[in-house]
């Protein structure tokens, strides 16, 4: 058998593809109009079995395979591990929520299993043209998540809205290729950054056709993967979006998308195209100042929680951003830090919209949320935890991931840039502080304090993972911290000549090789 | 000199194929308009040497993606274009702005003249065997995962099409 063919260095994708087929043939199978709990909990057992797989990668050399298609080192298994993690906890998440809603559970699980198989893949690919279809299964499947609510018009609304603009950011990602495939004469990742480095076209080794091609190309990649995260000039999607799609499909598409997006950023932005670094610094910087305070204002303004947490969700890309334009490897240690950090608490918070809403999402409101400390103590504390969490109190994972990026950031004196981010942390204090003022301080409304709140096993399961995950990160962030730089570690091209490479822990001897940015934001 | 001149010819089918797309007020003529651009487009990729991309465009749009078309149309049974008087917007910001990228392209085009240097045509020929090598090799991994893309998308269609009861 050809070499270049490990199924090994595929095998979590492989176990969710077959998971994912598995789903869609037992359905039908299935006693009609009944609970698709046992679906959800098969469902559920494949993530399981895609993070098992994941972990087990860990025990396999790192290296490139299927003729350097994907990757897998310890950057790629994080994020594996992550999103399968994100996918199962919104399936334990979804079973009350899809009964309630009258909704089928076949095609549910099966697009959130496909959709998982595309960020995962997203996160290992090395090649560009791999990237775009992995980025496709990861976007049109959430595409078609977000219109599962068939009997309500912004749900609809909700998919069209993100269809359309999302095909138009994929065009601008896919015209960014077609340029570095012109400007270098290669969509592999690794030859893209040789060729930037050197100047010399793969193969040929003819000049390179033009630098400015190239940091085009960059231009219209980050404008795709922009919208993709939800980052500030290509944001306005979000919100709509948001409030119409259904509460557990937010809490996946809110977080594994953009940490999968997040991670093909981290592979073309520090893998391809460092040497390019002066031109795309700036329009980071940009693209982060402008999400931390536009998404950071706006949410002050929501009445719905939805929406709140929607805007919520550009500022945090925005935070994240600031790591991408330290441009150092704490940086991209932050990022990945803060990718799993947010993973964690958002998804707990929408878990409990979610859980909250009821049928038809009737309570979403923030009034709605009035008295909750009462009615329903346990579930206050949680959203609390998660709310606490997205400020980025200490003891929480959000302090964590707000210390390392500040951190960064400060490091590679953008002291502009992390005035601007603790000036919105304080905004943003406001905004979720009064969520859990309106839960403890004010009264139940009449008639809904009788509200049954009954907690099934799964959403239970889910907001204890959730919730414990979040606490535990902001206690011992250490493990994740210290792998997230090992993980960063693999990025650079450098990592990629020596496979069997691995740092020590603790500090960056080659720190110094990423150029940095000499002129301004003094 | 057999290859300009059928560049010029083509070019110009091509050219006023989209001009006749845009000016004509019933969609079928639009589309069958589409249909002349379309073909026109693959002979200038078979001109470029690229024998492939040409019968790939006859077959997949001029063949598939127009028949959509034209079956989406008369389904719907669309009649003639209303017509507007055209948006402010459009002839302040786009007539300028077109205006101003043709002069662009003029401008770059011109000053570079001499080191944009000279390519044959039909030096790029890429024979169709390369192409299902590099295919089924190298993009093997992408050209599978392509079907788990194309299996949500038909999921999709069913979910989204479906009446619910």
């Amino acid at each position: 058998m050809n070499p270049q063919l490990n199924y090994a260095l595929l095998l979590p994708e492989i176990v969710l593809t077959v998971w994912g087929i598995l789903v869609m043939v037992i359905e039908p199978l299935l006693p009609q109009r009944s609970t698709q709990k046992g679906l959800g909990i098969f469902a559920f057992i494949g993530t399981l079995a895609a993070i098992a797989a994941s972990l087990w990668q860990t025990t396999i050399p790192a290296g490139t395979g299927w003729f350097d298609m994907i990757r897998v080192d310890e950057f790629s298994i994080f994020f594996h591990v992550l999103i399968c993690c994100i996918s199962a906890v919104v399936i334990l998440a979804s079973f009350e929520y899809l009964d309630s809603q009258q909704i089928r559970g076949g095609e549910y699980y099966g697009l959130i299993l496909f959709g998982t198989v595309g960020m995962v893949l997203m996160s290992s690919a090395v090649e560009l043209v791999l990237i775009f279809i992995a980025l496709e299964i990861s976007s049109i499947s959430t595409y078609v998540l977000a219109g599962f609510r068939r009997r309500v018009a912004t749900s609809a609304e909700s998919s069209i809205k993100y269809f359309l603009l999302g095909s138009f950011a994929t065009a601008f990602f896919l015209y960014g290729v077609a340029l570095m495939f012109g400007a270098t004469g290669s969509t592999s990742i690794y030859i893209i950054a040789s060729v930037l480095q050197s100047g010399q076209t793969a193969g040929t080794g003819a000049p390179l056709l033009s630098h400015g091609l190239a940091y085009v190309a960059v231009a219209l990649m980050f404008v795709g993967i922009g919208f993709k995260v939800a980052s500030a000039p290509f944001h306005i999607w979000t919100p709509d979006v948001y409030e119409g799609a259904p509460a557990p499909v937010v809490a996946l598409m809110s977080t594994g998308p953009k940490a999968a997006a997040f991670a093909v950023l981290l592979r073309i932005l520090f893998g391809a195209a460092l040497n390019t670094g002066s031109g795309w610094f700036w329009l980071v910087w940009i693209s982060a100042a402008l999400s931390m305070t536009l998404g950071n204002l706006g949410a002050l303004l929501q009445t719905n929680v939805k929406r709140m947490l929607a805007y919520s969700s550009i500022a945090h890309a925005g935070y994240l951003l600031v790591a991408f334009a330290a441009r150092r490897d704490i940086g991209i240690a932050a990022a990945i830090f803060y990718a799993a950090s947010y993973a964690a608490m958002n998804v707990g918070a929408f878990a409990v919209v979610s859980h909250f809403a009821r049928s038809g999402e009737r309570y979403v409101s923030i009034t709605d949320y009035s008295g909750l400390g009462k009615r329903s103590p346990v579930l206050a504390i949680t959203l609390t935890i998660f709310m606490l969490s997205l400020i980025g109190i200490p003891a929480t994972g959000g302090f964590f991931a707000k210390f390392y990026v500040f951190n960064a950031a400060l490091k590679s004196d953008l002291v502009w840039l992390t005035i601007i981010g603790l000036v919105n942390s304080a905004v943003a204090a406001y905004y979720y502080l009064r969520l859990v003022v309106v839960m403890y301080m004010y009264e139940p409304q009449t008639g809904e304090g009788k509200l049954e709140l009954r907690t099934a096993p799964g959403m239970a399961a889910a907001l204890v993972i959730t919730a414990a995950l979040t606490i535990w990160l902001g206690v011992a962030p250490g493990r994740v911290l210290d792998y997230a730089r090992r993980g960063a570690d693999h990025l650079r091209p450098a990592a990629q000549q020596q496979s069997s490479f691995r740092s020590p822990a603790s500090g960056y001897p080659q720190d110094v090789r990423i150029p940095q940015h000499q002129a301004g934001d003094r | 000199m057999l290859h300009q001149v059928l560049f010029i010819i083509f070019g110009v089918v091509c050219v006023a194929g989209a001009l006749n797309l845009l000016l004509q007020r019933h969609p079928i003529n639009s589309a069958l308009s589409l249909i002349v651009v379309m073909g026109a487009l693959a002979l200038l990729f078979l001109l470029l040497g690229a024998e492939f991309v040409a019968a790939v465009q006859v077959i997949v749009y001029a063949g598939a993606v127009m028949v959509l078309f034209v079956f989406v149309i008369m389904l719907l049974n669309a009649g003639v274009e209303e017509h507007t008087r055209g948006s402010r917007v459009a002839i302040f910001l786009g007539i300028p702005g077109l205006i101003a990228f043709f002069i662009f392209m003029c401008w770059a085009i011109g000053s570079n003249g001499s080191a944009l240097g000279q390519a044959r045509i039909g030096s790029f020929y890429v024979p169709t065997q390369e192409l299902g090598i590099a295919l089924f090799r190298e993009f093997l991994l992408p050209f599978e995962v392509t079907s788990v893309l194309i299996l949500i998308a038909i999921m999709g269609a069913v979910v989204l099409a479906r009446r619910e009861r």
